[in-house]
């Protein structure tokens, strides 16, 4: 049986980066033919000003070769425009009489410059900014004329301006508003920009309206005329005053156009068969004239084409860079602000330094930077995140680095850095790396520079720093990490999907979850399966059964790994508590299975490392000793101070209040680890203050604090709310830990929790709700109930075949 | 010279004794050998040592055909030993087979 047929109309970067992600989806699924009206196989149009301005050429800028059609076996027709769909026979015909029949088409027939009605738009020398043919008449003309005029001070005309100066010309830009950029600046940002431009040597007339083109006998334009009366010479007019959606060819099909062809969120025309991507489209009622959103756009029509149906494009939020070489800005959101918006300013006219951040309700909604643009990556994923700033204003406007720490502080320098730099401390990747394979292999998203070079694919705290340096590399065709991401590369579904799924319809095993949610690998991942088996877990306790094989070897083992292949063996001791008999036996066991090392843990317990695996479970029974679950997304430990019991500053006992705590907990599988502290007075001699949860004993009670983290990047907890006894601390601190077990995504501390639902919602649902404190507690110790201590379990046998090796009998 | 080797099978364990989507280790004097079960109960042998920093693959989850380290979770190909992309490395591959429920493997 023949395949289906896909027609795509369209040879640029919407149509053709669909494609991409099609094939990457369903390499097989259709025969699929491109029409092209250039003469060009797809090339980067929005690289066409660095070709214009000299530093980059056109063979640079091509994105698909001839050969990646072939290798693909896509049939493609270069310089036909396609005339006429014809919606009842299904096929498509080109002005040169090409017909191609199909069962799924794409229109992607982008946007045409607007080119202003006005006497004399015809003559030679008046031109638009849009094609590499535009740029290549931009070049020839450079050579043998002297005055340019470009019409419009928006991005595209500031960037044929200086290209054309850079060429040579002497160029002015008129612009019918008071500003350049008013799209995209507000004033002072807009007089910052004029300045710097008018000192590399263009001209500029604000507030002109252009009424008649002049030309001479032979058809050529010579001048520029404006309503207010005045002229000046003109051998080369560039309008760059907006784009409008090609839609003719769709409007003639009967699809339902206006402003653009108007489609669903599935990218889907009017015509069920027929779907649209790209500059031509109206979504919601916006037609996108930058890249960022097409990609989107390709991503979600992709998943549609190939049959996954799940996609959803709920339009974007755009950011803007000038691709002008020196020239900082940058600007987001609604940067002009309204009556009920607040703005903060910074301004250094004398600097070239100006920032304005438009706040309202609590949340970033605008930003307007000139000059020093380091931050524009991250007040733009705040705008996205539409995350509460009001812990952040203070320090708001010195950027992202000002509120960093440890590891983290190098974020915003991705600019100044040198190539031979290191971005990438896990990896050993430099700033040079990463750039060359933007560059050369042609990345765009984090993923990408992830797999291609490994930055930031280990300890990840340099992922802010490596999107930075891919927004400065690829200036506006950057496209940001979507915040709901995959789980993993066997599916499109993303953490929340799957939780919630997994509730929803009681699905109890993993192939249940792989075939309910159309998995496209038979039994997962190293990376989804672990995430699968918590999931299942946590929402089904004693209905879902625990796969061994998918956890990771220590949670296997009981143990951690070490790089060597041995284990380390951490046993309990409840409140970093101990005694001469545990001591003792601890010393035997060293002795005994000569154990390399025996080291003192940050969590106040003893670890024995270098231990063979063939020797953990002899090791777990000669200790005599519970597992302290140091090897798990689990229960870690709770660390404790010596409190009232011998303190002369404690207050209450806190030693008993963590092995309490730790008593309780026992055996916890949980999102990701979990650690608590319990200090007796707020000395805090426990560091409660970077735990999941904190506890700080006052004279009249308890504190809790939640979120608290040591980690990678150190993050202070947060103040959930003070308690009278210690069955309430037990109350809360289980409550909390069961809706973070509950809610939380795998692989998320606490704190990327708490940043994800807010601290609201965790004291709505556990300090003003009792009822609901109640039964998440209830909960807890329901799922808890019964565990066994897992070393108990091995010592008695379970999964013997785990601890045994095999042997090649003589 | 007579250049033509038979595979020389040595029995292991049985099938059974290694857990679908799981594997066992071989413990040898000249490198352990990490015999991986998929699935669909096809048996892989592999040398116990990743490409990348030699990591006991042996301690790796298995997926599909393929195990993921547990050190630095490079992916390697079951029946090849590659590393899969953009990963570079290979694995020493060892032949393997189930015979009446019994594993065998040809080491050299």
């Amino acid at each position: 049986m023949s395949k289906p047929k896909l027609v795509v109309i369209g040879n640029g970067m919407a149509g053709i980066r669909t494609l991409e992600e099609l094939l990457q989806l369903a390499p097989d699924q259709y025969d699929i033919t491109v029409f092209g009206a250039e003469p060009h196989p797809n090339y980067n149009r929005i690289l066409l000003s660095p070709v214009l301005a000299g530093e980059q050429a056109f063979d640079d800028i091509i994105l698909n070769p001839l050969s990646w059609y072939a290798d693909h076996g896509i049939t493609l027709h270069l310089g036909k425009t396609v005339t006429q769909i014809d919606r009842r026979n299904r096929v498509v015909r080109a002005a040169d009489g090409t017909e191609a029949a199909y069962d799924r088409l794409l229109l992607a027939t982008g946007s045409s410059p607007f080119i202003l009605p006005v006497p004399g738009k015809d003559l030679r020398g008046v031109i638009s900014y849009r094609d590499i043919f535009d740029t290549e008449t931009m070049i020839a003309t450079a050579q043998l004329k002297q005055h340019a005029v470009v019409i419009g001070g928006g991005l595209l005309g500031l960037e044929a301006a200086n290209g054309l100066k850079l060429r040579g010309m002497s160029v002015t830009v008129v612009h019918l508003g008071d500003w350049l950029l008013d799209k995209q600046l507000d004033i002072p940002a807009g007089k910052l920009l004029q300045a710097s431009l008018e000192q590399r040597g263009l001209q500029f007339l604000l507030a002109h309206q252009t009424a008649e083109i002049a030309g001479n006998a032979a058809g050529e334009a010579v001048a520029v005329r404006f309503k207010n009366g005045t002229e000046i010479p003109a051998d080369l007019v560039v309008m760059a005053v907006g784009i409008r959606p090609n839609q003719a060819l769709a409007e003639s099909a009967g699809l339902y156009c206006n402003r653009g062809i108007v489609v669903s969120d599935a990218l889907q025309t009017f015509d069920p068969r027929i779907y649209a991507v790209g500059e031509c489209v109206n979504h919601r009622g916006t037609a996108y004239g930058l890249v960022a959103p097409l990609f989107e756009m390709a991503k979600v029509c992709a998943n549609h084409l190939a049959h996954l149906g799940i996609g959803q494009y709920k339009g974007s939020v755009l950011s803007t860079k000038l691709k002008v070489t020196g020239i900082d800005l940058f600007s987001a959101g609604d940067f002009m602000g309204c009556a009920d918006s607040e703005d903060i300013v910074l301004s250094d006219p004398a600097g070239g330094v100006y920032k304005k951040l438009v706040i309202k309700d609590d949340q970033l909604v605008g930003a307007c930077l000139y000059g020093d643009t380091t931050d524009g990556a991250w007040y733009f994923k705040l705008l996205k995140e539409g995350r509460k700033i009001n812990d952040l204003r203070d320090h708001l406007m010195f950027g992202e680095s000002s509120i960093g720490d440890a590891g983290t502080q190098g974020q915003n320098r991705a600019m100044a850095m040198q190539d031979s730099d290191e971005v990438c401390g896990c990896n050993g990747v430099c700033k040079g790396n990463i750039v060359k394979a933007i560059k050369d292999k042609g990345l765009f998203t984090v993923d990408d520079v992830k797999k291609h070079t490994k930055a930031a694919s280990s300890c990840g705290s340099c992922t802010g720093l490596v999107e930075q340096i891919l927004m400065n590399t690829l200036g506006s065709s950057f496209q940001e990490t979507p915040k709901t991401k995959a789980v993993c590369g066997c599916t499109d579904h993303n953490h929340g999907d799957v939780r919630r799924v997994i509730r929803e319809h009681h699905l109890l095993t993993h192939q249940a979850v792989y075939q309910f949610m159309e998995w496209r690998t038979p039994n997962g991942c190293a990376t989804c399966r672990p995430a699968i088996n918590y999931y299942l877990l946590s929402t089904w306790p004693k209905e879902a059964i625990d796969d061994p094989q998918s956890r990771f070897i220590n949670e296997r083992a009981h143990a951690n790994i070490q790089k060597d292949g041995t284990f380390s063996v951490i046993p309990q001791m409840k409140g970093g508590v101990t005694n001469a008999s545990e001591l003792r036996r601890i010393a035997d066991v060293a002795d005994k299975y000569a154990i390399p090392m025996v080291k003192v843990t940050g969590g106040q317990r003893i670890d024995l490392l270098g231990v063979k695996k063939e020797d953990l479970v002899n090791v777990w029974a000669d200790l005599g000793m519970q597992s302290g679950h140091a090897y798990g997304k689990s229960i870690r430990t709770v660390k404790t101070c010596v409190g009232s019991e011998f303190c002369r500053f404690g207050t209450q006992n806190s030693t008993q209040m963590g092995i309490d705590l730790e008593t309780m907990l026992a055996n916890m599988w949980s999102p990701h680890k979990v650690k608590l502290a319990v200090s007796g007075c707020p000395r805090n001699c426990a560091e409660s203050g970077i735990k999941d949860v904190g506890i700080i004993a006052v004279d009249s009670g308890w504190e809790l604090y939640v979120g608290g983290n040591g980690g990678i990047k150190t993050e202070v907890a947060q103040f959930l709310c003070k308690v009278k006894t210690a069955e309430e601390v037990k109350e809360y601190s289980g409550a909390f830990l069961q809706l973070y077990r509950e809610e939380a995504y795998y692989l998320d501390r606490t704190v990327h929790y708490i940043a994800r639902v807010g601290l609201d919602y965790i004291k709505a649902r556990v300090v003003d709700d009792s009822a609901n404190r109640k039964a998440l507690h209830e909960r807890l110790l329901f799922s808890l109930e019964g565990l066994r201590d897992p070393w108990a379990e091995r010592i008695a046998g379970k999964q013997k075949h785990e601890f045994i090796p095999l042997k090649v009998l003589a | 010279m007579n250049a033509i080797t038979t595979p020389n099978w040595v029995q292991i364990c049985a099938l059974d004794d290694i857990p679908p989507l799981g594997s066992r280790v071989l413990q040898r004097e000249s490198g352990n050998v990490a015999i991986f079960r998929t699935a669909d109960d096809s048996v892989f042998a592999l040398l116990d040592r990743c490409p990348h920093k030699g990591g006991p693959l042996s301690q790796g989850i298995v997926h599909g055909a393929a195990v993921t380290c547990p050190l630095h979770s490079w992916n390697i190909d079951l029946a090849s030993g590659e590393a899969r992309a953009t990963d570079v490395g290979c694995a020493r591959r060892f032949a393997a087979k189930v015979e009446a429920g019994l594993v065998f493997v040809a080491l050299h």
